[in-house]
């Protein structure tokens, strides 16, 4: 198991933002986090990248006690694109990407050929080299979005941790965002995301983790996961589904609140 | 091989961009260092003053040792503390306003000089005067630290700044009124304004080793603002040790800044200036803006320290007079183009 955490609780002073967490993140594949607004996602994803103190429980990283690896080790097992990532200064596209390789890269030293072609190769696959030397504040939303994308693909680790990043995506660049994940996962990369739309979760996870107000509220695959009564307890809302033309699992094509 | 013009080789075209501004700013510096040298109102001939330097034989030896290399390379070490000092504000709150005089942290460390001077410490160790700068200039820094940590914005940093420098003027009025003599008055006034004039080896002794420590420092740290431009979650989860990171940053600046204090008074708006003038060459990486950003400060406070001595020959225009007047319009600029873009 890439990723396996274990009871953990995370708080926020009093608040307790998760409770008893369990969850597993495998190599080969997509796991997504979902859950309303305010369930702990992002706090599920930096307490694994140790981003976020543990008030119980444990998390193991690649067999490895989280406690146990070095800040840089961590740093290229396990990339992380926060949400709503921005660039706070207007750098070159290709030089936001080549950040994704500081934790490869001795302290003074220019990129070597490695990291050269880690961010050309990143840039590609985001569809994204076209404008790799022009300036982030030139970029369109869901172009920034991608190159950020790119930042984190070009760290080459084994694990990818990505919240919430189909926001300001258009449809077409959410499905290709999709297919990058999945293309991690076969890969032998591990994949976790969490994502806000349900349908897109649905089609596209192996497995999923549902979040309600901290804890576990429903775990697996998607089919059981995103069960009508796990959407009405969770969500409040039931879905509309409908066969999938293509013979895959339904999809979920709109909902209605409860 | 692939012959396509790769994309990725625009880095080391930007690379080279780079170094040849960071050579193009060394040479100014050294132009406008030679020229501090030879201007003066004792007329000794150029050679005798570069052959005097080294021998420190007569009259020309006197001028060039005592007065003349001094003040030329105080201005250098000032501007180089100055100017990168900005650079790593700038990266470290990735805030363009950012300066160690917009900050307030020029202003503490000229209270903590003028404290030094009030109290008599001054007088006593050659160290007080710098050290009671640099303690000024990193009380500030550490609150704007906090401040920062709290998630106070571009607008709250400098509103808190305005209120540091704000206190610092006050206190050091207060030193003003109460001082002991005119003489000890004259010298708290002339902090407060800044200038090179009258400065001997001994400034220079202490300004360059803790400028140079500052500036190592913030080199140090230069990869980690690279990283926090991605914001501090991110940049922590690329193995950047974000809390070593602003440490360095605020002893650097309060290092450099506080020795530069020290030496010559508040002299404002360098750190501010140099690394807007320079992104449209260096680009917008925290880290490759340090170096030329320190280069570029010596530049300028050389270049100003000629133009105050070109202006008024009798020495009654003062250093940070000129920086100031430059500077804040240009500060004003860059708020109404900030107000602007959003």
């Amino acid at each position: 198991m890439s990723v396996a955490v274990d009871k953990v609780s995370v708080r926020y002073g009093a608040r307790a933002a998760l409770s008893e967490v369990s969850a597993r993140f495998s190599a080969g594949a997509v796991t997504g986090i979902i859950g309303p607004n305010g369930a702990g996602k992002t706090t599920l994803l930096r307490a694994v990248l140790g981003l976020q103190p543990l008030a119980e429980g444990s998390i193991r990283i690649l067999n490895k006690e989280l406690a146990q690896w070095p800040r840089d080790g961590l740093a290229r097992a396990a990339a992380y694109l926060p949400q709503g990532g921005e660039a706070k200064w207007p750098m070159l596209v290709e030089e936001v990407v080549m950040l994704g390789r500081l934790p490869h890269r001795p302290r003074f030293a220019s990129p070597s050929a490695a990291d050269l072609g880690a961010v050309r190769e990143a840039l590609e696959r985001c569809d994204a080299s076209q404008f790799a030397h022009r300036r982030m504040d030139e970029l369109s939303a869901g172009e920034r979005a991608r190159v950020l994308f790119a930042r984190a693909l070009a760290t080459g680790a084994p694990i990818l941790l990505a919240d919430e990043p189909a926001a300001f995506l258009d449809p077409a660049h959410q499905l290709r965002l999709m297919e990058l994940l999945r293309e991690e996962a076969r890969r032998g990369g591990t994949v976790a995301v969490t994502l806000h739309d349900l349908p897109l979760a649905a089609r596209h996870c192996d497995e999923l983790v549902v979040l309600q107000q901290g804890r576990s509220a429903a775990e697996g695959d998607p089919a059981q996961a995103l069960s009508d009564q796990a959407l009405a307890e969770v969500f409040g809302v039931a879905a509309l589904r409908v066969p999938d033309p293509q013979g895959g699992r339904d999809i979920v094509a709109s909902f209605r609140r409860i | 091989m692939d012959n396509t013009v790769s994309p990725l080789r625009m880095t080391s075209v930007n690379d080279r961009r780079r170094a040849a501004m960071t050579f193009a700013l060394l040479g100014l510096a050294v132009a406008f260092a030679c020229w501090s040298f030879l201007l003066g109102p004792s007329e000794v001939s150029p050679r005798d003053l570069f052959v005097g330097l080294f021998d420190g034989h007569g009259a020309a030896g006197v001028i060039a040792q005592q007065i003349r290399f001094p003040r030329t390379a105080l201005a250098l070490v000032i501007g180089a503390a100055l100017g990168s000092s900005g650079a790593a504000l700038q990266g470290l709150f990735c805030n363009p306003l950012a300066s160690p005089d917009v900050t307030g942290v020029t202003s503490t460390a000229g209270l903590g000089a003028v404290l030094a001077l009030y109290f008599g410490f001054a007088g006593s160790s050659v160290f007080a005067l710098p050290g009671f700068a640099i303690a000024g200039a990193l009380a500030a820094a550490c609150i704007l630290y906090l401040l920062s940590r709290n998630g106070a914005g571009a607008v709250a940093l400098i509103l808190a700044g305005v209120a540091i420098a704000s206190l610092a003027t006050a206190l050091i009025a207060l030193a003003l009124s109460f001082a002991a003599n005119p003489y000890a008055m004259s010298e708290m006034v002339l902090w407060m304004m800044g200038s090179l004039k009258d400065r001997t080896l001994s400034d220079l002794a202490f300004a360059l080793p803790l400028t140079l420590a500052g500036l190592a420092l913030l080199l140090t740290a230069a990869r980690g603002l690279d990283a926090l431009t991605l914001g501090e979650d991110a940049a922590r989860s690329l193995g950047v040790d974000v809390t070593s990171v602003r440490g360095r940053v605020i002893v650097g600046v309060a290092l450099a800044t506080g020795a530069a204090t020290a030496a010559a008074g508040s002299i404002g708006f360098v750190g501010l200036v140099v690394p807007h003038l320079l992104r449209p060459f260096c680009g917008y990486r925290p880290a490759q803006l340090i170096l030329p950003s320190a280069l570029g400060g010596a530049a300028l406070v050389s270049a100003a320290d000629v133009a105050v001595r070109l202006i008024a020959p009798d020495g009654q225009l003062l250093l940070g007079v000129v920086t100031a007047m430059l500077g804040a319009p240009f500060f004003l600029w860059l708020i109404l183009r900030m107000k602007g873009e959003r």
